[in-house]
């Protein structure tokens, strides 16, 4: 592969190269848009059913009209798999027999019957057999004019109805029963959901093959669906998601014309659901668990001043010189967490040591102050005002203390007229 | 019948029985989606050993892709747990990437190895008498296949006869299960371990793809017909030795791919049972009931 005709790729210089890129694009993005929905409405898996459905619609087409004409193939895996529909629909509802074996049954079952008229087509020596090979793995260097024509109209009618129809999906994907009571046609609108749906698997199909084409509908949205929570970011991100691992297909065909393109795409659509997986912010993994360890350790030091200042309280000397394992037995917990909690606070200047024990400094223990009276004010709350009786109010109390803001305290304060005391006649420490 | 049509049956019919027993606690336990994403994820597995073993010698074969079964299936539960990633996609994405990769492992060592994508896609299973198990004496022992399909046919059986009990109370109520001492998590990997075994094993038969009709279809017909678990054992595998020999002749009838006649014979069967079963008990009647399960509801009415 020499330098010039990597060029010639990026730069799209030939026309067979053009086509072939436009049409995986178009791909990625028709079917990662639709796919949006699958994800959300948890149902990625029956797109998988639909693609593998559409092989013996593929085949009974062919086997028909004799040509490979796509819009004819297109026409036999539409009606292929909305018969899939049909018959999960119909196996859920009436019998005992579960979603999940009844996509499986569907699907399998779909499948071998395609390949068994497939490999019937193939030993009856038709000689256009060889076009139906791409179906089953993809080969998008394979693409011509006719079908980009074909693939990128629906693709692009795809976009389209989506931009169109987004907000009623929208309402019947989250919530299908106020979708009903504003009297939007939920059927209608559901119908044409899963029209779109089965048109995109039987686009795809032409470049990732039957097999893989839930990736192209699933792995996108999934990876969107980290970076974003408003819905019409998400179809965008997929979409571009979609593209990308299209394009990265396309490259591989050019490079080695013979490889089935569909797992390369889907291996460049996992990478980048990968990377979002880890690196996205917010709910990427990276991100939450930065932020677990950020929380455990803000409650273990609150936890650490909340115990210094009652056993101040209880003992008297606020600022008197406490051991490591006054404070563990005080709170029940192991001796080397409460050290490291301690450690942590002498950093942030909160207690400092001294040569046999800690003691809270000033900003300690008006901090362990603050903690024990937020925990006591809501033991009041959930006593006073929720009736939950004072001996189960402890355990609540010991989370919330966490996470009240300054303004909460306030409304909390003046909601229970400043109490002087808790529910087991404690002091409520104020400034 | 000659030779080699009853060397091919009785392949297909060990496999189907093998993917039966196994396949009817997948449907019990609603993990029909995990023995298919399992049935596509030991692809590279099979890939790997063909390429590091340079031949098909069953038990790498066997202990690579049932590894890498149970390693999908815990890359499905940590994308789901640790991920965040809702149970259906975590199953859609890992599977079809391991399959992916598979098949461009495949595609890489062309040539090299003796495995392509028709296989893959839909077993030897007309190959099969080909590959004969000789003697040092040179008497023949019969196909290399049928030896290595019924001794996972006999595993199965024996995994089936002998923790019976633990399989039937972890499929039903996991709270009764986890109250007698029986590990739910345990069970849950053997039974995994088991799908990935079998799957490799039916593999060369039926194909990656087709394997997950013999693991559903015959278990799901059986499950329609009757409300007892052992009864229903016993029915999956006589559904799918149906499957195998229907299919063979439907094979031969159209001159096809006799792994693809063998799902649409299953179908066949599973779509009968669907017919006599919803005229029989109306509409989505939830009539299989377990003692343990009848414990379980009468525990949650009392909640």
């Amino acid at each position: 592969m020499s330098e010039s005709q990597l060029l010639d790729f990026f730069l799209l210089r030939q026309y067979n190269i053009r086509v072939v890129v436009l049409g995986t694009v178009l791909l990625g993005i028709g079917s990662a848009a639709i796919g949006c929905f699958a994800f959300l409405r948890k149902r990625s898996l029956v797109g998988d059913a639909v693609a593998h459905a559409a092989l013996p619609g593929v085949a009974v087409a062919f086997m028909l009209t004799g040509t490979k004409n796509p819009a004819v193939f297109l026409v036999g895996a539409a009606i292929a798999g909305w018969l899939s529909m049909v018959a999960m629909d119909a196996i859920v509802r009436r019998s005992k027999i579960r979603e999940d074996a009844a996509i499986g049954i569907v699907l399998s079952v779909f499948f071998g019957l395609g390949i068994l008229l497939l490999t019937r087509i193939q030993k009856s020596g038709a000689a256009d057999q060889a076009g139906l090979d791409k179906f089953l793995f993809g080969q998008a260097a394979s693409l011509v004019t006719a079908d980009v024509m074909v693939f990128g109209a629906v693709s692009l009618g795809l976009v389209v109805g989506l931009a169109l129809l987004h907000k009623e999906f929208k309402t019947i994907s989250f919530n299908s029963d106020f979708a009903h009571s504003i009297g939007l046609p939920v059927r209608g609108l559901e119908l044409a959901m899963t029209t779109m749906l089965v048109l995109a698997v039987v686009v795809g199909i032409q470049a990732v093959g039957v097999v893989l084409m839930a990736a192209m509908l699933i792995t996108p949205a999934a990876a969107a669906r980290y970076w974003t929570d408003r819905l019409t970011v998400m179809i965008l991100l997929a979409s571009i998601f979609g593209a990308i691992a299209g394009y990265s297909g396309a490259l591989v065909s050019y490079l080695a014309p013979r490889m089935p393109t569909g797992p390369w795409i889907v291996t460049a659509g996992t990478l980048i659901f990968l990377i979002s997986l880890l690196a996205a912010p917010r709910r990427g993994m990276v991100a939450r668990g930065l932020r677990n360890r950020r929380n455990s350790r803000k409650t273990l030091e609150e936890n650490i001043l909340k115990t210094l200042y009652q056993l101040g309280e209880e003992q008297g000397g606020m600022f008197n010189l406490r051991t490591a394992s006054d404070v563990a037995r005080r709170r029940r917990i192991p001796e080397s967490q409460a050290l490291r909690g301690l450690g942590l606070l002498r950093r942030s200047g909160f207690v400092e040591q001294a040569n046999n024990g800690w003691k809270l400094t000033q900003e300690g223990e008006t901090q362990g102050r603050r903690v024990t009276r937020l925990h006591r004010l809501w033991e009041v709350y959930l006593t006073e005002q929720v009736s939950i009786a004072p001996d189960h109010v402890h355990d609540d109390a010991e989370s919330i203390e966490h996470v009240l803001t300054p303004e909460l305290e306030l409304q909390l304060e003046a909601l229970l007229n400043r109490p002087t005391s808790d529910p087991h006649q404690r002091a409520i420490p104020y400034h | 019948m000659d030779l080699n049509a009853f060397w091919i049956i009785l392949t297909g019919a060990l496999a189907a029985g093998a993917c039966a027993l196994v396949g009817s606690f997948l449907v019990l336990r609603k993990m029909a989606m995990l023995g298919d994403a399992i049935s596509h994820a030991v692809l590279p597995g099979i890939a790997i050993a063909f390429f590091l073993t340079g031949s098909r010698a069953p038990l790498p074969m066997l202990i690579g892709a049932g590894a890498i079964g149970v390693a999908a299936s815990v890359m499905i539960e940590a994308l789901h747990r640790n991920g965040k990633l809702q149970q259906d996609a975590s199953i859609g994405i890992t599977f079809t990437w391991l399959f992916a990769v598979g098949v461009i492992l495949i595609s890489l060592f062309a040539g090299a190895v003796d495995l392509d994508q028709d296989c893959v896609l839909y077993g030897e299973i007309a190959y099969v008498p080909l590959d004969v198990i000789t003697t040092g004496g040179g008497i023949s022992l019969g196909p290399r296949a049928v030896w290595v399909v019924g001794a996972v046919f006999l595993l199965n059986l024996l995994f089936v006869i002998l923790f019976f009990r633990q399989l039937k109370i972890v499929s039903f109520d996991s709270a009764l299960a986890a109250s007698l001492g029986i590990s739910t998590a345990l069970w849950h990997y053997a039974l995994v371990g088991m799908v990935s075994l079998t799957t490799v094993a039916a593999f060369e038969s039926v194909g990656a793809i087709l394997v997950v009709a013999m693991l559903i279809a015959p278990a799901a017909t059986a499950y329609l017909l009757t409300d007892r678990l052992k009864r229903m054992l016993v029915l999956s595998v006589a559904s799918g030795v149906l499957s195998a020999v229907g299919g063979y002749y439907l094979a031969a009838l159209l001159d096809g791919s006799i792994a693809g006649a063998m799902a649409v014979v299953a179908g066949g069967q599973f779509a009968l049972a669907l017919a006599i079963s919803s005229r029989r008990s109306g509409a989505g009647n939830p009539a299989f009931l377990s003692v343990p399960q009848l414990i379980s509801n009468q525990h949650e009415k009392n909640l």
